[in-house]
């Protein structure tokens, strides 16, 4: 059994269609990436798999439970955090109070202590930065903050909507060296990008989102060597 | 002399406005709408406690009659504004600005003419033990106006503290900011609307009882000024800054009473403090503390 399982989902944006009946799912340990054009609706299905916006058909299991008509709120709790597009990071908040934020779904507080000094080895830019407003972090350090956030609550699925948007190339390696590192230890990630090369080459099997539809899947290393995905996503 | 008592007058009357200031700028911030009905929770907190009061007089020492009714005034206040969200506000969750900021208006409408139904239209003198006054020197300082200002000052901090250092306030602050990525980390954002809404009626009704020991008379109309005053605060400050509703509060009373103490001006005093409004909106549209929503990238 899959650990996220996504059964002919279906979302509608009042009479606009934007997802089509979608099937996919997400195997423990593995780095699945969902990539497609602008508007095929990657961001969409993200939402409606972590409920914050309503399905209009389908089903999502996660670890074998129905999370189909789920509150928002409780999913973290069960395991499943993201990091939105955008990054969405409290900029407001100093960077602890947002990685205390990450952490607001749990309770035992040395844990917290340790998940910290984990989130600070990884990223020493985090330590030294910990009471800066977080809105005056450069991009690159925003999506650390934002990825780190999320890996507050110890997740076993980590929905990663466009990580590397708007970095330059070396904060790009960082970031996905980060979600591989962060997926050997032991967390199963979704990732949505438009840097499909990249993402493909992480991917252990990644989907193809064309207008609401899946239109293709395989491995990482098949789909980069596809020819019709190398015309239409990877510039030849 | 006389200064120095407009002054500490000023600062216990923006106190009042700064309590009630809070209320209308914390649900902005968190639930993004102006609850107009927001200045008739004080006048059921002010009804909450001339009944409490007038029936626990006589049976107990007048402190501990006054604190029975307070307590009382809070609790009702608490559960009104709870209630009013879930019933009223929350259905409309999701609807347009205006349908909310009409539903406000039918719910403020609904609490007055309730009022006016149990207690008529008159005004009600509220029994209250006499305070007395503190002599400093020259200086005669009545002891309602320190308990107005001692406490707006508890106030502000517990609430400062509470927002900083509390998990729950912390959630606040995240979902006031982005409703949405404050989900994500688990916030049940019902319970944070809610919990929003009973702090802000509990400080209304505190609000009420200060107001009733400055001028001892309820009607259902009681809130309506205080109401609109505190909400030209709340904007002065910048709507949705708690720093911002405090300070604001405080400013507009401090004009209020200098204002009054001056006799050509004592009229105008309303005109004033709205024409201070305005122009603080054309120098910093969002008020003073106000800020400008960064853009996200
Ligand atoms: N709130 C909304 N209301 C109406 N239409 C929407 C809304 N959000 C998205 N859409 C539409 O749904 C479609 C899918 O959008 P979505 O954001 O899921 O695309 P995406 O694949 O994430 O694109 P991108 O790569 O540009 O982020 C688009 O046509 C978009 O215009
Ligand atoms: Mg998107």
């Amino acid at each position: 059994m899959a650990l996220l399982e996504v059964n002919n989902l279906e979302v509608s944006y009042g009479l606009i269609k934007a997802v089509k009946g979608v099937s996919f799912e997400v195997n423990e340990g593995e780095i699945v990436a969902l990539i497609g054009a602008n508007g095929a609706g990657k961001t969409t299905v993200m939402h409606a798999l972590n409920g914050l916006i309503g399905k209009s058909g389908g089903t999502v299991s996660f670890g074998g439970e129905d999370i189909t008509s789920i509150k928002a709120h409780r999913l973290v709790g069960m395991g499943m955090a993201q990091v939105p597009e955008g990054r969405r990071i409290f900029g407001e908040l100093t960077v602890y109070d947002n990685l205390k934020m990450g952490y607001y779904s749990k309770r035992d507080k040395s844990e917290f202590e340790k998940k910290l000094n984990e989130i600070y080895e990884s990223f020493p830019i985090l330590k030294e930065r910990s009471g800066q407003i977080a809105g005056t972090l450069s991009g690159g350090e925003q999506q650390m903050l934002a990825m780190s956030r999320a890996l507050m609550s110890s997740p076993k699925l980590l929905l990663l909507d466009e990580p590397s948007m708007g970095l330059s190339p070396l904060y790009v390696n960082t970031i996905f060296d980060m979600i591989k590192k962060v997926n050997s230890l032991g967390t199963t990630v979704l990732l949505v990008e438009q840097n499909a090369k990249k993402a493909l080459s992480i991917a252990s099997r990644a989907y193809v989102l064309e207008i609401g539809n899946i239109v293709k899947t395989g491995t990482g290393a098949e789909l980069l060597n596809d020819e019709d995905i190398r015309k239409a996503y990877l510039g030849g | 002399m006389e200064f120095l008592l407009t002054l500490i007058n000023g600062v216990s009357l923006g106190g009042i406005y700064a309590m009630i200031a809070l209320g209308y700028t914390m649900v902005y911030g968190i639930a993004k709408m102006l609850n107009f009905a927001h200045g008739d929770i004080i006048m059921v907190g002010g009804y909450s406690i001339f009944v409490f009061a007038a029936t626990s007089f006589g049976t107990l020492p007048p402190w501990v009659s006054l604190l029975f009714a307070v307590l009382m005034a809070v609790i009702i206040c608490a559960l009104l504004g709870f209630g009013v969200e879930k019933l009223a506000y929350k259905p409309l969750r999701g609807a347009s600005p205006l349908a909310v900021l009409i539903t406000a208006i039918g719910v403020s409408s609904f609490l007055q003419s309730l009022a006016q139904v149990f207690f008529g239209s008159a005004a009600k003198f509220v029994q209250f033990p006499d305070l007395g006054s503190l002599s400093l020197g020259e200086l005669t300082v009545s002891y309602s106006t320190l308990i107005t200002l001692i406490s707006t000052v508890i106030v502000m901090l517990a609430l400062t503290l509470f927002v900083k250092l509390t998990k729950t306030g912390r959630a606040m602050l995240a979902v006031s900011e982005d409703r949405e990525a404050a989900q994500l980390m688990g916030v049940n954002i019902n319970f944070i609307i809610s919990i929003t809404f009973i702090i802000g009626s509990s400080l209304a009704a505190l609000a009420g009882l200060f107001s009733l020991m400055n001028v001892p008379f309820i009607k259902p109309t009681f809130g309506s000024l205080p109401g609109i005053k505190a909400f030209t605060a709340a904007v002065i400050g910048g709507i949705g800054s708690i720093p911002g509703a405090m300070l604001g509060g405080i400013l507009l009373g401090v004009v209020e009473c200098f204002s009054n103490s001056v006799p050509t001006l004592a009229p105008y005093t309303n005109a004033i403090e709205f024409a201070i409004l305005i122009i603080i909106l054309i120098v910093k549209p969002t008020g003073i503390l106000g800020k400008k929503r960064r853009e996200k990238v």
